[in-house]
């Protein structure tokens, strides 16, 4: 893990390239957290596919994982985690960021890492938060026509019908 | 069922009815041009599974095909999602334990010490020495549990049927042990928060050493058996091959990438659990094609012995969990006589702990690459997050870039040595 200091460090780095990219619009990043000795970034959504190719210069090559979380009942609502990895250092870093449950909308990052198709696609199904340009943008695990996202913290628990052939017609799946 | 009920159908459940799979074909695709003379052009899609032996559960793929040639496949899963890490948001974080144990239902411990390690990090939580040297015994047993498993599918799948019986045969002696421990043979509910729940009863250690002794040389007979197996070489060499640099593109760890040349093990670049005091090699392979998978999962079988060997030796003394009354249940005789600990029992029953606020993403090595588990605490004494980067999942994904262009029969071989539990893909 980078230290609290490295970190600093790394979200300078990432101010100052990106900040001059795009003078008008400001630093990608909005906050760093050093936390357990774990290091976070957040930045902003809009960027973050420049973001994690300027930390692919730095060596964090590795896309570990993606996933989403629901901070409800707090705006923005939906967050989107990376986690990367620097194999030669052994070191990883924490990209998060957070989208308004308004436009649960951000840049797919699958064209530059192929192994953020499925995992993309999961976090799309489970929390509604739409990949522009991923190349297979549909549901993964829930059937293709289930409604709602199910991991979602307002989510109801149970009481769904279950569905079988015989009354395949009458529960969720049926046209209105 | 007639034309006026299929209308009152969504298009997706008619055409999961239908015997077609026509609207699939409009999805984007590589490598679907069919070569040839122009003459004899012909793609065919067949669809495998999802109930089919060589799918290792409930895995459908739609392959397309060229004659035998394998030019894509699109894996279809979500058929045993049951929403655990939804369940888990809704209990406490003991009782998160035995719900996230069922999702990698081949290597449990797994799981639950992916799960306990992140909320320890979150609360702080110091494991006693001896609790980090039985989870790495009970661990290591259950990545040779795993890879037998996985071995004997595997050979069943290449048409070798007695290795299965002879894998069974160790598996069984590992669940016995696992039995001895702590009452289970499969989701054992051993690692709790802040060590495990009890310490290893009289007579384990004698057992475990008459396991070790022999687990060596059964090993040496399925290798002999596997590698003078004119068939089975022939399946597996050059087979599948993928090299190491598509396969970290794609997020592969674990033993697929290791046979590709890249040794890179959690356990070795960064340990936990005390794997630091133990020596043990990391087998790598050099073409990455199916041999050499199946190669450095065997050579790992050996390892994991040498490991547990050496965590049994140099089994420290001292508690089996944390002292912590706060995360850990107090001693049965404690409650007869002290009102302290009676009181810490009921809160911990009733409510369970309290975690702080945070996030944290704890990733181990799994018997399939990287299981990482990411846990966000809101305070309270339920997790607001568990998500589970479960190595099968990202895995499967490189299935298509494996079987490419191979026939389609090898394409039954990859999906032996790639090893997916679609417990842990679905969760």
């Amino acid at each position: 893990m980078p230290d609290a200091t490295e970190l600093e460090l790394i979200a300078q780095e990432l101010r100052a390239a990106e900040g001059s990219a795009q003078a008008s619009s400001g630093s990608p990043v909005l906050e760093t957290v050093f936390f357990r000795g774990r290091a976070t970034l957040v930045v902003e959504s809009e960027r973050i596919g420049a973001v994690l190719v300027r930390l692919r210069e730095r060596g964090y090559g590795f896309l570990a994982s993606l996933h989403g979380v629901d901070y409800y009942p707090h705006e923005p609502r939906l967050g989107v985690i990376y986690e990367l990895l620097d194999m030669h250092k052994v070191d990883r870093i924490t990209v998060k960021l957070r989208l308004a449950s308004a436009t649960p909308e951000v840049d797919s990052v699958t064209p530059q890492w192929p192994t953020a198709d499925h995992q993309e696609r999961e976090v799309h199904d489970m929390f509604g938060v739409s990949f522009r340009g991923h190349p297979n943008p549909r549901r993964i695990l829930m059937p293709e026509d289930y409604e709602g996202h199910p991991l979602r913290r307002d989510f109801p628990v149970g009481g769904e019908p279950v569905l079988f052939t015989y009354n395949e017609g009458e529960t969720r799946g049926s046209a209105p | 069922m007639s034309a006026g009920e299929e209308s009152t159908l969504s298009a997706y459940r008619r055409r999961e009815q239908s015997t077609t799979i026509a609207p699939l074909e409009e999805q984007p695709r590589a490598h679907t041009e069919a070569a040839g003379d122009g003459t004899r052009r012909e793609l065919l899609t067949l669809n495998f599974g999802p109930h089919h032996p060589a799918t290792h559960g409930v895995l459908r793929l739609l392959v397309t095909l060229e004659g035998e040639v394998v030019r894509d496949i699109k894996p279809i899963i979500g058929y045993v999602h049951t929403g655990i890490e939804k369940t888990a948001e809704d209990k406490s974080y003991w009782k998160v334990i035995p719900v996230v144990e069922r999702m990698d239902y081949l290597a449990y411990y797994f799981n639950a010490m992916a799960f306990c390690s992140a909320v320890e990090t979150l609360a702080e939580v110091e494991v006693p020495r001896r609790a980090q040297y039985l989870r790495v015994i009970h661990l290591e047993l259950n990545r040779i549990a795993s890879h037998l498993i996985w071995l004997g599918t595997s050979a069943l799948d290449l048409g070798a049927v007695s290795i299965f019986l002879y894998c069974l045969r160790e598996r069984e002696r590992i669940l016995d042990l696992f039995e001895m421990s702590s009452g289970q043979r499969m989701h054992t509910r051993y690692f709790q928060v802040g060590g495990v729940i009890e310490d290893i009863p009289p007579g384990f250690a004698r057992k475990l050493r008459d396991f070790l002794k022999d687990m060596p040389k059964r090993a040496d007979e399925y290798g002999a058996i596997l590698n003078a197996n004119e068939i089975v070489l022939q399946r597996l060499r050059g087979t599948g091959p993928l090299d190491a640099d598509t396969l970290l593109a794609l997020g592969v760890t674990g033993p697929l990438l290791r046979a590709a040349g890249n040794p890179w093990d959690l356990r070795k670049a960064e340990p936990y659990s005390s794997y630091e005091d133990f020596q043990f090699k990391i087998p790598v392979g050099t073409v990455g094609d199916n041999y050499d998978r199946f190669a450095c999962r065997m050579a790992e079988m050996y390892e994991s012995v040498k490991i547990i060997e050496q965590a049994l030796d140099g089994l420290p003394g001292g508690p089996h969990i944390t002292e912590d009354r706060k995360f850990a249940l107090p001693p049965r005789h404690e409650l007869a006589t002290s009102m302290e600990a009676l009181i810490h029992h009921f809160k911990l029953v009733t409510e369970g702990f309290r975690v702080p606020p945070g996030e944290v993403y704890y990733p181990i090595e799994s018997p399939r690459g990287e299981l990482g588990c990411y846990v966000r605490s809101d305070g309270s004494s339920k997790p607001a997050r568990v998500h589970m980067r479960d190595p099968s999942f990202v895995n499967l994904q490189a299935l298509s870039h494996m079987a490419q262009g191979g026939y389609i029969a090898d394409m039954i071989a990859t999906v032996a040595m790639l090893d997916p539990i679609l417990g842990g893909i679905d969760r």
